[in-house]
């Protein structure tokens, strides 16, 4: 027998193993595309730095609601796509522009694009892409996705004149799906996208045409992540070869202050004293041997600092507390932020928050919101590291008890988040990240512990005082008559004792 | 017979008296602890386990040198401490008014006064505060149990209750004897022909001790005690013995509840060591004994596993540490048996009085 080989396209790898990515059947996917498109939109107005205006529309598809074949409609007010590049951007699995070293919801130039493929193979129809980067012109794509070659294939290209400035993106296109299954988590992810995105206005009208929407409460939108450089911990030798290949500079003093994230020259030193590398090395002389060495010197060498958590987009305490006001409605918030930190040279800030009382559900286990990188995440909650932690405490030791109701929330930011599988569902047990949740929650933990404490003492006293009125005249009354006295004693002022001594 | 005439001629008299004065005091100790801006509270001997102790001299159960204070300032404090003081002022009434009632009535009355107890426990057990607060037994201030027992015998008495005052009764004058209420437990004794007293653990035992006229044969009173003797009828006892200076025998089933019901009539449970008043140390448990069911050979029935534990439990208890007990508990230990007093009826209905009873008055004199 003799075996043939073929190669196959990454469109095509995963329009076979559409899984990984959570199109698994009708119900998921039209939740993992709106999903996708309502992240790309969330990504796009924030490098446009206008707070987000989205709108969402799920329609049955020529009225046949038999069919499960719908039509979705993503619009925002976003950075908009060069003209060039949107037939890649939607016609090109991995292709993207958020391969660079910050903090965006987006990651592998895959969940949008995964969408359109997902509509083609469901329905054999092509997608329709507006958008405009606020130029003078609009531009209106009709394109098709060529899986074995992994390239679009454009049908339709107009240009329109754009008078009103407008800048934004459009995305349509035609999927099989069963939104009736989907809906509540399709609700539920867009109240959470809501709640970790004050900012943004986001309208969904589902296909039975019921309009849900979410209203942003600030225009304050959290500081732009800026792009940064790999850090000495967080490379491999890959990445070293691909530096060495596009650097201009001849020495390796040079190379290393002019690539690395935070080696100044000082450190850059001491860095090639400590591994016996010349200062005046030139990189692309390194054989593969010492490229490996000297990845394994940057990962000993002690003395890099920290990476900066410049580049990375935490949404702060005003921002959090106001989202959990507006889509929580609960009696008491208690926001935490924690200090930068790393894992395997990656910065990551870990955001914590206890929401108490008001509309938050009692009964049962607390709810838990978990977020990564201002998405929230739906699936497997039992896998996710958050989960664990909150499981692991002492909860009593906080005046917690069963049946209160308590939502928990746990936002980690990074510019790699180490989700454990492509469908971004959970994050894994990371020791730094697992540490810094648990201090996180331990925070928070504790100032609701301080209200509880307060309420309890206060509700005490009311019961104290109103057991002293109750008894205390009972008292006078009844030994004034047996005493055989006329007048009854004087009490108030032991009862005005009582209200304050506390 | 010597008659004997009752010289204190009106202790239960007196001792009304100073149950409605020390109930004022009670109040008036309140009141001026309110009127000097206190918080109102009383102090009384704790009733807990570890603060009692038998007394050996006393010959009965008394209450350490720990107390407890109860003060309205202490919000656990402040509503028994304000049901205790409604129990004195209700105590109060019924002793001014010389009325009487139960403590199912006293529980029940409480309500007429926005005063609530949990349930009858509760107000039982501030009952027994106030007994210790001011050192009497309920029966003083009018509170009485529901059970009664009965007395038959030539004891003339002289009432005290409202409308009888001044009357007079013999108590042979009913053949089932006379039910030791309220009115009797508190009458003077006028005169009496008896020289001694038995306590009868079961009716059918009186009724026979009645109908064979032990009571002159033996010149005896009659007392039934009707299972466990409540606290009036153990007073009572108490007084026939103390004023009329009458020995007292108790005749119980042999077993250990029957022993049990002797012991209390002698040295008082440790539910009352608050209280005085309530013993007889000198009466005499004269049967039926565990000797005796071997010595008559008396139909008998096995030990259950609730008697043996009971005899264990008795074995080791400071009342009865003295020799005739600890006998009679080996021997039932032994035997394995246990028998009814109705149990000499084998040898005829009379047996018991001619022939059981002249013996065991003699062997325990
Ligand atoms: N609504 C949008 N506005 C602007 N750019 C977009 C929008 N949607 C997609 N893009 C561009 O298309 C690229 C591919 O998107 P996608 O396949 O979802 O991958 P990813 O978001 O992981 O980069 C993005 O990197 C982005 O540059
Ligand atoms: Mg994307």
């Amino acid at each position: 027998m003799t075996q043939t080989f073929e190669e196959i396209s990454p469109a095509d790898f995963f329009y076979r193993n559409r899984d990984i990515a959570g199109f698994t059947n009708p119900s998921r996917a039209v939740f993992a595309s709106i999903r996708e498109l309502v992240e790309n939109s969330l990504d796009a107005a924030e490098i446009a730095g206008t707070p987000p205006d989205i709108y969402v529309r799920l329609t049955f598809e020529e009225d046949d609601q038999e069919s499960g074949i719908y039509k979705l409609r993503v619009e925002d007010n976003g950075s908009g796509i060069v003209s060039r590049h949107i037939p890649s951007a939607f016609g090109q699995v991995l292709f993207g522009s958020k391969y660079k070293l910050k903090q965006s919801r987006g990651t592998f130039g895959l969940g949008g694009t995964m969408a359109v493929l997902y509509g083609q193979i469901t329905t054999h129809k092509p997608a329709r892409i507006v958008s405009s980067t606020g130029s003078t012109k609009v531009y209106i794509y009709r394109v098709m996705i060529d899986i074995q070659r992994n390239k679009p294939i454009i049908l339709e290209r107009r240009v329109l004149l754009n008078k009103e400035q407008w800048h934004g993106t459009i995305v349509e296109f035609s999927l099989e799906g069963d939104y009736f299954r989907a809906m509540p988590k399709i609700l539920e992810y867009l109240k959470q996208t809501a709640l970790v995105n004050p900012y943004a206005n986001i309208t969904f009208i589902d296909p039975k045409g019921r309009l849900f929407k979410f209203s942003r409460v600030t225009e304050k939108m959290p500081p732009p992540p800026k792009e940064t450089l790999p850090h000495p911990y967080g490379v491999d030798v890959e990445m070293v070869k691909r530096l060495v290949r596009v650097t201009p500079h001849q020495k390796m003093m040079d190379f290393l202050s002019a690539h690395f994230h935070r080696v100044s020259e000082r450190i850059a030193e001491k860095f090639l004293e400590f591994s016996g590398i010349p200062k005046t090395r030139n990189p692309k002389k390194l054989d593969p041997q010492e490229i490996v060495r000297f990845v394994q010197m940057l990962k000993r060498f002690e003395e890099f600092r920290p990476p900066s958590a410049a580049c990375l987009s935490p949404l702060g305490k005003d921002l959090l507390t106001a989202g959990i006001l507006k889509e929580l409605k609960p009696e008491l918030t208690i926001v935490c932020q924690r200090k930068p930190s790393t894992y395997a040279g990656h910065p990551f800030i870990v955001e914590t928050a206890i929401a108490y009382g008001g509309e938050i559900p009692k009964g049962g286990d607390f709810v838990l919101y978990r977020f990564a990188n201002r998405i929230p995440l739906l699936y497997d909650e039992a896998s996710d590291v958050a989960f664990r932690v909150i499981k692991s405490m002492n909860w009593r030791r906080y005046k917690v008890s069963p049946n209160m109701p308590i939502a928990v929330l746990v936002h980690t930011c990074s510019t790699k988040i180490p989700y454990k599988t492509v469908g971004k569902e959970f994050i894994a047990d990371r020791p730094e990240i697992k540490r810094e949740i648990q201090n996180g929650l331990r925070e928070v933990a504790r100032g609701l512990q301080r209200f509880l404490s307060k309420r309890e003492h206060v509700e005490r006293e009311k019961r104290r005082l109103s057991v002293f009125s109750k008894y205390l005249p009972k008292i006078a009354k009844f030994s004034t008559e047996l005493a055989g006295r006329e007048r009854q004693p004087e009490i108030e002022k032991l009862l005005r004792s009582v209200n304050t001594s506390g | 017979m010597g008659e004997k005439q009752q010289d204190d001629s009106a202790s239960a008299v007196k001792k009304k008296k100073e149950t409605v004065a020390n109930l004022e005091k009670l109040g008036q100790r309140l009141y001026d602890q309110m009127e000097q801006g206190e918080f109102p509270w009383v102090k009384m001997p704790s009733r807990s386990i570890e603060n009692i102790r038998y007394n050996p001299d006393l010959r009965q159960y008394v209450l350490g040198e720990r107390f407890v204070k109860r003060s309205a300032r202490n919000i656990r404090h402040i509503r028994p401490l304000s049901q205790l003081v409604w129990t004195a002022f209700f105590a109060h009434k019924l002793s001014t008014q010389r009325k009487t009632s139960t403590l199912r009535d006293v529980y029940y009355s409480a309500q007429a006064y926005q005063m609530s107890f949990k349930d009858q426990s509760e107000s039982d057990n501030v009952i027994t505060d106030l007994e210790t607060v001011i050192g009497l037994a309920r029966e003083d201030f009018n509170v009485f149990p529901e059970e009664r027992s009965a007395i038959f015998g030539d004891l003339t008495i002289e009432y005290n209750v409202p409308g009888y005052e001044g009357k007079r009764m013999n108590l042979t004058s009913h053949p089932d004897g006379l039910m030791i209420g309220p009115a009797l437990t508190y009458s003077e004794f006028v005169k009496t022909s008896a020289d001694k007293v038995f306590a009868i653990e079961k009716g059918g035992l009186f009724t026979r001790f009645v109908e064979e006229k032990v009571h002159e044969k033996f010149n005896a009173l009659l007392v039934l005690t009707a299972g466990q003797a409540p606290r009036a009828t153990r007073h009572f006892i108490h007084r026939l013995n103390k004023e009329l200076e009458l020995p007292v025998y108790i005749f119980t089933d042999a077993d250990p509840w029957g022993m049990h019901i002797a012991m209390v009539i002698i040295s008082g449970s440790a539910n009352a060591a608050h209280l005085r008043d309530l013993t007889t140390p000198d009466a005499i448990w004269s049967g039926v004994w565990a000797t005796d069911i071997i010595n008559y050979d008396l139909p008998s029935d096995p030990l259950t596993e609730i008697d043996i534990k009971r005899l264990h439990e008795l074995q080791r208890d400071p009342r009865y540490k003295d020799e005739l007990w600890q006998r009679e508990i080996k021997i039932f230990l032994k035997i394995r048996k246990k028998a009814e007093q109705e149990a000499f009826s084998r040898y005829g209905l009379t047996y018991i009085v001619d022939e059981y009873l002249p013996a065991k008055l003699e062997e325990t004199r």
